[in-house]
């Protein structure tokens, strides 16, 4: 456990903060508030740098996150650049998000022993882990409330989820300043984390004073705070971190036009944009992946080659491989064509009818890690510029 | 977020919906070449789940997998179920080889049923096509037990060959008993076969029901469905009374696997009966 | 006479709905009342095709010889329906068997007589392969799905 280096310790008292206040930390205090975070019980993950990219992974120290880093992207390209300053927070979003946490890539569900007449089955306990997640962009918070939608309110709930969920403390982390790729404004999910977090951090670099604006968003987070030092934030601190935060909002690497956009994509599935793309798109599902709203799952059922022992698992799984929609003998989606229509048309139009709101949140992690550098927003555009028709006469329309 | 949340520390955790329940096979019967059925009930007298005409179980052979399968017996014979199947892949390859006494893991019931108890006062037509009948025939016990609400019960059954039959003393045994109008059909037959030759749509513009007060079901492979719909359509039928049961690839049943998205719509909760109007812009369209 | 007892039993099949009373009275010159017993084959493959039949009531199995499959049935025709438009064209020979499977009764018409009223009328001509097309198109429909195999085991 590594400490920052002259930690001072405030001689006046610790005064509580307050749910729905600001407050400011310098580098020192936020050292503490992960060291409070540890000393609660909650497991700290968080960006750091490993191999060429800024991932997400249990810290220890503030000392692990990419201090002085940002992350230039582009469609089917990431770098990571060194900025001239030493900001913590100073990058958008990477490969991971915060789904690896929530729901595992793969999770065993039960373990299954043969009986003399059958079969025991034993359930897996839920996680026990609590989870303090910082760094989360807001764009990542609407990800998460996304994912809630359909994993703990449907009728079957999961609980796994469930008791990663409970336990979570969130720290997000305004953006002020955007990625090649981003397009949060478009899909209103950002740059400002407005709900959903415990607390939520505002980076300020101004000449030597380097500073973080503490915003409280709810009780447990006025807790975890007050056990830090902390001032009071001024009207000053407030309005920079409005204005740089306004800034990012300014200056998005891209836009998508979100009008009408369910309508626009069910009536145009048969354009022939869908071979446009269909002759880039290789399925190879590195969008789903990297998205961190998609949550399709496959179940694998394995047994030992004894056949004493079977197990459930779940898997993370794509609608871009062959097999996803495999039925008698073959699959409904076919071709890279259909697959690609489907996921798109999943993510920005059925999401809509299904769970009553988008399923994308700009984050444009799609876009960089497409290794041929298809453009979300540039497909939703060209699919406007030929748009098949009006809805007047919209012969595929949307069941209700 | 921080109220949902809390709103579940205080309700508790859920059980786990992926868990199988363990039953006990208490019959097999071979109904045709390709195709079987299972009678099994709740092992160690558990209590099972009521269920609905329409509705399917995720079943589990130990250590090989799951799949999804209507259930086929008589609701009112619960906890007791019938599920019969073709061999189709590896889980049902195994599922064949199990013997009575053998134990299978169910989840469910799940999914939407056909809406009998929303039919009353009107005559029934059920167009079923090959194995289709399976999970319709609860549908059929359905309307049986109360056999005084409706009015015409016209059921309309077609399949490959007569060997392909399914249920066939049953369903002499309800031409027999029951006022209701069965006619099968078969796609070709050995010149020993007596009855009806041809497709099943054909049936239905001589079949007699009055379609200004009809509801239809109706279960088959998916090009026979659309065309039957679409018969029953030009016979005046309602497409918002008439009703189709979709299959999808299936991993967990529950919504959250997202394999059975047909369009906008989970097959597994959503479906797998749906009433023709909703999906039939779907239905049209190659790879949805 | 037989002419006189038909001509209201034709006029009202649906078959022939909507045609002219100057038509009916000449299809009625060329129909006929027939009974067969269950089991008969009303003609063979190879047969001259010299009339269709319009079942009143009863099931006519329509059946290929099929070497190592024996007789097959890929059809029947009941009642109201049209059995047979070989009689329309050339060589005028039965493409395949027709074999009652129940006592079955039937207008048939002759489809020499009808053939040479059609020429020399094209508008009955016309009133004629209308409907026949019909027919054809609905067994074409029939056929496609029963090629398509749809209860087989997708191979």
């Amino acid at each position: 456990m590594s400490m920052a280096s002259a930690v001072v310790e405030e001689p006046m008292t610790r005064k509580a903060a307050k749910t729905g206040a600001s407050y400011v930390l310098t580098k020192p205090h936020l050292e503490q508030l992960l060291q409070s975070l540890a000393d609660s019980g909650y497991k700290v993950i968080g960006p750091t740098v490993r191999d060429g990219a800024i991932v997400y992974e249990p810290l220890n120290s503030i000392d692990q996150l990419p201090a002085g880093w940002t992350d230039e992207q582009q469609a089917g390209k990431y770098r990571l650049r060194r900025r001239q300053d030493n900001a913590l927070f100073g990058y958008v979003v990477g490969p991971h998000s915060w789904k690896k946490f929530l729901y595992p890539p793969a999770r065993r569900l039960w373990q299954a022993e043969r009986r003399p007449k059958g079969f025991r089955l034993v359930p897996e306990e839920p996680a026990k882990t609590r989870y303090a997640f910082v760094g989360v962009r807001a764009c990542e918070l609407h990800a998460i409330a996304l994912q809630d939608e359909v994993l703990l309110h449907g009728q079957y709930p999961d609980p796994d989820y469930q008791a990663r969920r409970e336990n979570l403390l969130l720290v997000a982390v305004n953006c002020t300043q955007a990625g090649g790729n981003c397009f949060c404004a478009s899909m209103n999910t950002g740059p400002k984390a407005s709900s959903g977090f415990d607390l939520a951090l505002t980076e300020s670099l101004q000449g030597s004073r380097h500073s973080v604006l503490v915003e409280v968003g709810t009780d447990r987070g006025a807790e975890i705070l007050s056990r830090v030092p902390h001032e009071e934030a001024t009207d000053n601190d407030k309005q920079a971190a409005e204005s740089a935060i306004a800034d990012a909002a300014r200056h998005m690497g891209r836009t998508l036009d979100t009008h009408g956009v369910k309508e626009l994509l069910y009536r145009n599935s048969e354009s022939p944009q869908w071979d446009n793309v269909a002759a880039r798109c290789l399925s190879c599902a590195n969008c789903t992946m990297v998205c961190p709203t998609c949550f399709c799952a496959t179940v694998e059922d394995t047994t030992d080659l004894s056949g004493s022992h079977a197990e459930r698992w779940r898997r993370w799984d794509s609608c871009f491989t062959v097999d996803f929609s495999y039925i008698h003998g073959g699959s409904v989606r076919a071709t890279p064509r259909s697959r690609y229509r489907q996921w798109m048309t999943h993510k920005l139009a059925s999401w809509i009818d299904q769970f009553g709101s988008s399923g994308c949140v700009g984050c444009g992690r799609c876009i960089t890690w497409c290794p041929v550098g298809i453009d979300i927003t540039a497909e939703v555009r060209v699919l406007r510029e030929n748009d098949a028709g009006s809805p007047a006469t919209d012969p595929s329309r949307s069941p209700a | 977020m921080a109220t949902i949340v809390e709103q579940l520390a205080t309700v508790g955790l859920v059980p786990e919906p992926m868990l199988s329940t363990p039953y006990r096979i208490q019959r097999v019967k071979q109904e045709t070449d390709d195709t079987f059925t299972l009678e099994l009930a709740p092992a160690d007298s558990g209590e099972g789940h009521a269920f609905a005409p329409g509705q399917f179980n995720m079943l589990y052979v130990y250590g090989v997998g799951e799949v999804p399968i209507s259930i086929s017996s008589d609701p009112g014979d619960s906890p007791v179920i019938q599920h019969t199947t073709r061999v189709v892949g590896t889980v049902t390859k195994a599922m064949r080889l199990l013997k009575r006494g053998d134990m299978l893991g169910i989840r469910g019931p799940y999914g939407t049923h056909w809406p009998v108890e929303n039919a009353t006062g009107r005559d029934i037509v059920i167009v079923a096509g090959g194995i289709g009948l399976a999970p319709l025939r609860p549908a059929l016990y359905r309307l049986m037990a109360q056999r005084e609400k409706y009015r015409k019960i016209v059921l309309l059954y077609g399949t490959r060959t007569p060997e392909d039959i399914l249920y066939r003393h049953e369903l002499e045994h309800w031409r027999g008993k029951f006022d209701l109008e069965i006619q099968v059909t078969v796609d070709r037959a050995a010149s020993t076969w007596r009855s009806n030759v041809g497709v099943v749509t054909s049936m239905i513009p001589r079949a007699p029901f009055d379609p200004s007060n009809t509801a239809a079901f109706i279960c088959g492979p998916e090009v026979m469905m659309r065309f039957t719909a679409m018969e029953l359509q030009k016979r005046g039928v309602a497409m918002d009374r008439t009703f189709v049961s979709m299959e999808r690839n299936m991993k967990c049943g529950i919504g959250l696997c997202g394999h059975c998205q047909f369009g906008p719509v989970f097959t597994c909760k959503d479906g797998p009966v749906f009433s023709f109007d909703r999906i039939a812009a779907l239905l049209g369209r190659a790879e949805v | 006479m037989t002419v006189h007892t038909l001509e209201p039993i034709i006029q009202a099949t649906p078959f022939f709905q909507g045609m002219e009373d100057r038509h009916i009275e000449l299809i009625t010159g060329c129909a006929r009342n027939v009974r067969f017993d269950e089991g008969v084959t009303i003609f063979h493959e190879g047969d001259a095709a010299d009339q269709f039949y319009l079942i009143r009531g009863g099931l006519v199995a329509v059946q290929f010889m099929v070497p190592h499959r024996g007789l097959t049935t890929i059809l029947t025709v009941g009642e109201g329906e049209i059995l047979g438009w070989s009689w329309l064209f050339p060589p005028y020979r039965w493409h395949f068997d027709a074999r009652t499977q129940q006592p079955t009764h039937a207008l048939a018409f002759d489809g020499k007589c009808l053939r040479t009223k059609c020429e020399d009328d094209h508008d009955l001509g016309y009133e004629i392969f209308k409907r026949f097309m019909q027919v054809v198109n609905e067994r074409l429909e029939s056929t496609r799905l029963q090629l398509l195999d749809i209860y087989g085991n997708n191979r």
